[in-house]
């Protein structure tokens, strides 16, 4: 074979990996979306605050170190200890439930019934609100994660293909992770979704508040389940992507990819989601590899995002967005 | 046959040989006031056990208003709800369904993306026993009470006769069958009240008369007591046990449906006065 076709391939495989990680992303969004009609500005944000929380409590850190010491004159920064990756991630996964009843109590529930712009907008305070605190409670330094995932090169998929084509695959077992991972969370939530009596709750909620109330749903109730299913989706993709290039703040900025990715998911299909991030993971990489070079490279910036203004353009309700029939 | 003297607890034989029995709910001088509108003025009425009660009246007369402050949607700045002999607090309406009582709306408010299945299965939701964490950790109980679950829904499916829907999401539903669908779903959680909100408003006479037969079903079969907003003057005289009529959010006529044929004033409320 070629090897403009197998380095082709390559960065296909590449993509596909990294289309992953932004459909974890775009999954938190959805959720939230389907559910109560939300866009949560905050997703990109809550991931970057999981993944610090799960740092933070992974290497023993003193929460709010620098108030702590700026107040009462110490000079604590440690506990000292070191908690097990398994343990971390539970208890930051009680952190991000302790945060959707939060949420709810302090804001959900104040702003039942008003426009879906005003909930944006609360949305958006709340990821202001979010990543300064996250700052307040964990530091703003870069942090590394590590909670025993594989990482570096795939040596195995290397050597075969070096094997069959003379031209190793270059792929890392990081993403590898990541992609079993989604995958996992996705058949999970897909069948909870269906086959369970609070997924079907969940659903009848997203469906009619009118009605779901007056079958004896409890919307509180299920605004804590949605936004803590949400929260542990943004950690999941809070942990790959910190794992991948550290817990840092610029974090946050990824929800901005999922954008494009819901534009052209459609923003109310769990599939879609799926299926978009690929999308915009292969075209960015490709795009870049075949027309970067004659337009100077950098494309990945801003390729997504012209990609979704085409589908904006031609197909407005996403792939598999549900089309909006109104009857007159 | 006048009803006014009978002691709430007692219970009567109609004429058609139904035995109704003692007061289920009785509303006490309720006024529901939206900032200066008064949508009801001081409107008391009771609902008798296995009784098909109807609340009848002009447009605007406030009866949805009505419905909706049994349900819990709305809550009264005045007056008190007794419901089994129990004052009953203010309650969001899903406390309200969790207390036995279950709805269909005017304007139908199915869940459009899901299967008739589905939507008939939420209904259960009141009856939902073993909670999420125990549904995902410990599977044999959950599945053994969703097939329970399951078999009560078939019943219903079978009896409104909606075989052949089952798997049709209802938002391609035809009006009437969407209608039948949310009679469903309030029949699923058992209802000790059922609420209908114009059952058979928007339908052809066919079609009401299919409702009309499953209500009057549904009230043989189950002794459920029903208490229906309803338009078609002609169906609820034909169905109703008592009836109350409502005008301009007071209370003018209670009674059954012969007492309400000959009250001058509900005569006056329908056709108008002369003003001479």
């Amino acid at each position: 074979m070629p090897d403009q076709l197998l380095f082709a391939m390559e960065v296909t495989l590449n993509g596909l990996m990294a289309g992953v990680l932004y459909s974890l992303v775009a999954l938190g969004f959805v959720l939230i979306f389907k559910a109560s009609g939300i866009f949560n500005y905050a997703q990109g944000v809550m991931a970057l605050f999981a993944a610090l929380t799960l740092v933070g409590i992974q290497d023993g850190q003193v929460p709010f170190a620098h108030l702590i010491n700026a107040i009462f004159g110490t000079n604590v920064h440690h506990f000292g200890w070191h908690v097990p990756a398994v343990f971390a991630i539970i208890l930051t996964l009680g952190v991000m439930v302790l945060f959707a009843i939060i949420v709810e109590r302090y804001i959900l529930k104040h702003l039942v019934n008003q426009e879906p712009i005003i909930l944006f907008m609360a949305t958006i305070g709340l990821a202001y609100f979010m990543e300064g605190f996250g700052d307040l409670m964990w530091g703003s330094d870069i942090k590394k994660l590590d909670i025993g995932l594989p990482q570096g090169l795939n040596e195995t998929l290397e050597s075969v293909t070096y094997g069959w084509w003379g031209y190793g695959f270059f792929i890392d077992n990081l993403d590898i992770a990541a992609t079993i991972v989604a995958a996992i969370l996705v058949i999970t939530l897909t069948l909870f979704s269906q086959y369970s009596k609070t997924g079907r709750a969940l659903r009848a909620v997203a469906d009619d508040h009118q009605a779901a109330l007056s079958v004896g749903i409890s919307l509180r109730f299920i605004w804590v389940i949605v936004w803590s299913i949400a929260g542990f989706v943004a950690l999941v993709a809070g942990v790959m992507w910190g794992a991948k290039s550290g817990v840092q703040f610029s974090l946050s900025l990824i929800a901005l990819k999922a954008l494009p990715v819901l534009m052209l998911g459609g923003f109310t299909s769990i599939p879609g989601a799926i299926v978009g991030g690929l999308i915009i993971g292969v075209g960015e990489k490709l795009f870049e590899f075949s027309i970067g070079p004659m337009i100077g490279g950098a494309t990945e910036n801003w390729f997504a995002y012209m990609l979704a203004l085409l589908f904006l353009v031609f197909r407005p309700q996403g792939l598999f967005g549900d089309k909006i029939i109104e009857r007159v | 046959m006048s009803l006014d003297s009978l002691d709430i607890t007692e219970s009567y034989t109609t004429p058609d040989g139904r035995t109704i029995g003692g007061v289920v709910m009785e509303m006490k001088n309720i006024t529901l006031r939206f900032g200066g509108v008064v949508a009801i003025k001081d409107i008391s009425f009771d609902i008798r056990e296995g009784e098909i009660r109807a609340i009848i009246g002009p447009n605007g007369a406030g009866k949805s208003s009505m419905l909706n402050v049994i349900n819990g949607f709305y809550h009264p700045q005045e007056g008190e709800i007794w419901f089994h002999g129990k004052k009953r607090a203010p309650m969001k309406p899903y406390q309200v369904a969790h207390q036995g009582i279950a709805r269909t709306f005017q304007n139908i408010a199915l869940f459009n993306g899901m299967t008739t299945l589905d939507n008939i299965m939420t209904g259960r939701m009141t009856h939902v026993k073993s909670n999420m964490l125990m549904q995902a950790i410990w599977k044999g109980p959950a599945e053994r009470e969703e097939n329970e679950h399951r078999e009560v829904v078939e019943k219903i499916i079978d009896f409104l006769e909606i075989q052949a829907i089952r798997k049709t999401p209802v938002g391609r539903l035809p009006y009437g069958l969407q209608k039948r669908v949310e009679l469903g779903r309030a029949l699923a959680a058992e209802p000790k009240l059922l609420l209908l909100d114009e059952p058979m408003a928007g339908m052809n006479v066919e079609e009401k008369e299919d409702m009309s037969r499953f209500i009057l079903d549904v009230n043989d079969e189950f002794g459920t007591t029903i208490a229906l907003i309803e338009h078609d003057m002609g169906v609820v005289m034909d169905i109703s046990d008592r009836v109350v009529v409502m005008d301009y959010g007071r209370k003018i006529g209670d009674g059954t449906p012969d007492e309400i044929r000959n009250n001058q004033e509900v005569i006056d409320a329908y056709l108008g006065v002369a003003h001479d």
